[in-house]
């Protein structure tokens, strides 16, 4: 994916460029720009720094499964038919605890061990009761974890705020209350279309299983 | 009201450090020691991530310099000028969809044309703060779980993304 985008943006800019009669500002860009990253890196270290070095004193303290607990409550609100003490619950946890405080890379391997454990339930499942289970389809589950992993469910857009420090802003942090306002929107809407979603699956498995 | 957010905005983060310094401090944890150690993986991640962010900061600076945004910005002025959006921050909301450091590029772009706290500034950064990435995560996320048929996956990620970006609009009025 990224291959073709990254590919595509040169090429369309430096036919772009060549169409427009600019290129010499083209060639310029290359410089310009790779220069520009690396001082924004620099920026970055400092901040990543700070934002990891306090996550890693919560992590030893035991807040973080602390505030996996807090999410049980929410978990069994979006994934009803999950047992509380299944692998996958867990895995789910784990995953949004770490979207919350902005930690990607610890929420991918979380996330995807939880989509392994979401695929043997309905496994299980399948042998149980459901006759018309197929391979390869994902489960209400599953859709239900990723629309809210896509949803974002990051509170504080650290890398956001080290860009606008870098950028010159007089006051960088003045985005986080509207960005948790508008986090929250966007994981609201999505939280209310998977229980609709969910709530249909469930209505058409009892009505095929009825008959 | 502008002010009450600044406040509160500002006090989130250093309340959160203390936060998780205090609660350190309360389960006995050598809290400097463990910050240092947890600082030099945040170097580590910085330095991951360099080479794709110069790979597509030098893109997004290419197209700049190409004057394509003005072109695109031309292409969809009917629709554009009237909820005043600048075409790179459009340009931001589609890319955004497919590749978040490749958004980060074209943020940066908003930050330099517009500035950090005009209009465009300010809605790209919580447009950027309350999305992800959704087709990369659909793909990583499917293909672990060998998942062909995605359902109603995409749907439900469009709702959620569409609400954020409205939100972030809608907020942006607000704040300034």
């Amino acid at each position: 994916m990224l291959n073709y985008l990254w590919a595509a943006m040169i090429l369309i800019g430096v036919v772009t460029g060549m169409c427009t009669g600019r290129m010499a500002e083209v060639s310029e860009g290359f410089v310009e720009a790779s220069k520009e990253a690396v001082d924004l890196c620099l920026t970055m270290l400092g901040i990543m720094a700070v934002w990891t070095g306090v996550l890693k004193i919560a992590r030893k303290a035991g807040l973080l499964e602390k505030m996996a607990h807090w999410l049980r409550p929410v978990i069994h609100w979006l994934f009803p038919e999950i047992e509380p003490d299944h692998p996958a619950g867990a895995y789910i946890s784990t995953n949004f605890v770490a979207n919350i405080l902005g930690l990607g890379w610890a929420a991918t391997p979380a996330g995807l061990e939880a989509m392994k454990a979401l695929g043997s339930v309905e496994e299980e499942k399948a042998k149980q009761h459901r006759p018309h289970f197929e391979k390869g389809t994902a489960s209400s589950e599953m859709c239900t974890f990723l629309v809210m992993n896509i949803s974002s469910l990051q509170l504080i857009p650290v890398s956001i705020i080290a860009y606008r420090s870098q950028y010159g802003s007089s006051n960088p942090t003045l985005i986080t209350g509207p960005a948790i306002a508008a986090t929250m929107v966007s994981t609201a809407a999505g939280a209310v279309f998977c229980l609709i979603m969910s709530a249909r699956d469930r209505r058409r498995l009892r009505r095929r299983m009825g008959r | 009201m502008g002010h009450i957010v600044s406040f509160i905005s500002s006090a989130i983060l250093p309340a959160i450090i203390v936060f998780m310094i205090i609660y350190g401090l309360c389960q006995k944890v050598h809290v400097y020691d463990t910050f240092v150690e947890g600082a030099k993986d945040g170097l580590k991640i910085v330095i991951d991530i360099m080479p794709t962010l110069i790979g597509l900061i030098v893109a997004v600076g290419v197209l700049r310099a190409s004057s394509f945004f003005e072109l695109i910005g031309q292409w969809m002025a009917p629709v554009l000028d009237r909820l005043h959006i600048a075409a790179e921050v459009f340009t931001l909301a589609i890319v955004k969809m497919f590749s978040s450091s490749a958004s980060t590029g074209l943020l940066i772009d908003v930050y330099e044309r517009y500035g950090t706290d005009s209009f465009s500034g300010l809605f790209s950064s919580l447009m950027l703060s309350s999305t992800e990435t959704i087709f990369y995560t659909m793909s990583v996320y499917f293909l672990a779980a060998k998942v062909k048929k995605t359902r109603w996956t995409l749907a439900g990620a469009l709702v959620a993304t569409g609400a954020g970006i409205g939100a972030s609009f809608l907020l942006t009025g607000y704040i300034l």
